[in-house]
């Protein structure tokens, strides 16, 4: 599905070429939810964007679907099947809800579509539908939205960049449900998810640890997340949850 | 009324309109009026210059509306009317008006309408006036409308204004005077692309006690373009004031927002919010994440920010 050979990004500061991803080859495979997970900044949203075309590797290539779209710009890769969630969402002075889910599906539809992706996010649709995207919607609103944007998008892999980032405990509980619900429906397609958090650590399929911009560890969940749980580079659940 | 395919063109722009409308009306069509109808409640007198209108409304008038729209496809005309509408007590009416100008030629047209609104106790009027240019000759589309509203306690005006497209140079001015208990809504929308330049100038005087006004101005300069937002609030005594000014620039387009406010009164509270700038980039990638070019996600921002 998607294949990164030895893929570099360096910024310049203060005179030096500091590498934040550093040669970095991985594949995910179709069918398959992987999270990465890492300290903060080690690299994981570099990786995130570079994926969705935001930013521009200064070295290696990257495949998707058997075909290069190193050099493709963020539009191309969204309609070769790509799909990315903000981490902190954009706010669109009036643009509402309905017109953002419909740019998302990318066709006409209907109030009744628009809707199914809100309940799937755990928002009464009536209430929202209508709402501009703006500053009077809540952090988790905001976020929810944005899900359900990747949701009505339906691509072939969906990127989410820390999903848990900004919003209120009662979310991120339906978050986990979310994400559940896309794993079943996963057929022919894959979903990488940015993530610290143990209780999305543990739906994973595959987890991949980066740090200092490369990939120090890698392998199906029940064998990554033993070794992270207690230290610092994952936040447990709560227990109550 | 004979009105050819510019003309209903033009209508349906500033008035939505594809027919003669319901209610009373009058079409104002190259400097002359073409059809006109009052109803039991709404009265219009053509003034005896013939440049311009009285309407008188009924107090108590419900659920009724006016169209006054003005279309001009000829080269070279230029006009100043003036229009008076007042308002009986009590009424409850909405108020289309608004300019449509197609200039192929290569002589400027222009058309000045001077509105004033003595608005009763208690009356509520919606005011909708768009503008809208067209044609692709030399000479420029002009538009002035000048507003001057006088409202009476407690009544209550929203006003509507829209300049989305075409119109080469407009200046603006729009007056108003607010007894006991008045409130004015005013949200403007403003689009000017290529060399035009438009100017905005708002004057609120709130005279009476609890009285407000709301002036927001949504607008956008592409291209050449310039724009000068120029709103000041008068507070007289107990009321409350807002004025907002939110603005995209593109291109090399230029905006000028100056905010006034003016608090004559310990009891008046006033607030102005400007914010100018050009689209922010993370909106343009959201867009581009969805599958939109960067044009598309461009339409889209503007459309959105002045629907």
């Amino acid at each position: 599905m998607l294949e990164l050979k030895n893929l570099s990004f360096s910024v310049n500061d203060e005179g030096k070429d500091k590498e934040i991803i550093d040669d970095v080859s991985l594949d995910i495979p179709e069918g398959r939810l992987v999270v990465i997970t890492g300290p903060n900044g080690g690299g994981k949203s570099t990786l995130a964007k570079l994926i969705a075309g935001v930013e521009k590797p200064t070295g290696g290539k990257i495949i998707f679907d058997g075909q290069e779209i190193t050099d493709m710009s963020i539009t191309e890769r969204a309609r070769a099947g790509i799909g990315f969630a903000f981490q902190q969402p954009v706010r669109f002075k009036g643009i509402q809800v309905f017109d953002l889910i419909r740019l998302a599906t990318g066709k006409q539809i209907t109030m009744s579509d628009a809707c199914e992706y809100l309940s799937a996010v755990g928002l009464c649709a009536r209430d929202y539908i209508g709402r501009e995207v703006n500053s009077s919607l809540s952090g988790g609103e905001l976020k929810r939205i944005e899900i359900a944007t990747i949701l009505a998008k339906a691509s072939k892999l969906s990127v989410f960049d820390e999903p848990e980032a900004g919003i209120d405990l009662w979310s991120f509980q339906n978050l986990i449900q979310v994400f559940k619900n896309m794993r079943e429906n996963i057929s022919g397609s894959s979903i990488l998810i940015i993530s610290h958090q143990e209780r999305i650590l543990e739906i994973a399929d595959e987890i991949i640890v980066i740090k200092n911009g490369k990939v120090m560890d890698r392998g199906p969940a029940k064998e990554i997340l033993p070794k992270l749980s207690g230290t610092s580079d994952i936040t447990p659940g709560c227990e109550k949850i | 009324m004979e009105l050819d395919e510019i003309q209903k063109r033009l209508l349906k722009e500033v008035a939505d309109l594809h027919k003669v409308p319901e209610g009373a009306y009058n079409i104002r069509s190259n400097g002359k009026s073409v059809g006109r109808a009052s109803t039991e409640n709404i009265e219009i007198i053509p003034r005896e210059d013939g440049q311009g209108l009285t309407v008188k409304i009924k107090p108590g008038t419900h659920n009724e509306s006016v169209h006054i729209p003005v279309v001009m496809s000829k080269s070279g005309i230029k006009e100043l009317v003036y229009n008076d509408f007042y308002v009986g007590e009590g009424a409850d009416v909405v108020i289309v008006a608004g300019c449509g100008i197609d200039n192929c030629g290569t002589q400027d047209s222009e058309h000045d309408g001077i509105h004033r609104f003595f608005v009763e106790k208690g009356a509520h009027v919606k005011y909708v006036e768009k503008h809208f240019g067209s044609g692709d000759g030399a000479g420029k589309r002009i538009l002035n409308p000048g507003t001057e509203v006088y409202m009476e306690d407690d009544s209550f005006v929203e006003m509507e204004m829209v300049q989305i497209k075409g119109v080469d140079d407009t200046t603006r001015t729009t007056k108003a005077e607010l007894k006991k208990g008045a409130k004015l809504i005013v949200r403007e929308r403003l689009m000017t692309h290529g060399d035009q330049k438009a100017l905005s100038i708002y004057k609120v005087d709130m005279n009476g006690e609890g009285s407000s006004a709301d002036v927001v101005s949504r607008s956008v300069a592409k291209d050449d373009s310039y724009q000068k937002f120029d709103a000041v609030l008068n507070g007289n005594t107990a009321c409350s004031g807002h004025t907002e000014c939110d603005a995209i620039i593109m291109g090399n387009g230029r905006i000028l927002a100056v905010p006034g406010l003016e608090a004559n009164s310990v009891d008046a509270a006033l607030v102005h919010e400007a914010a100018i700038g050009k689209i922010a980039g993370d909106q343009l990638i959201k867009l581009m994440t969805l599958g939109l070019t960067e044009e598309e996600a461009e339409e889209q921002i503007i459309n959105g920010f002045l629907k």
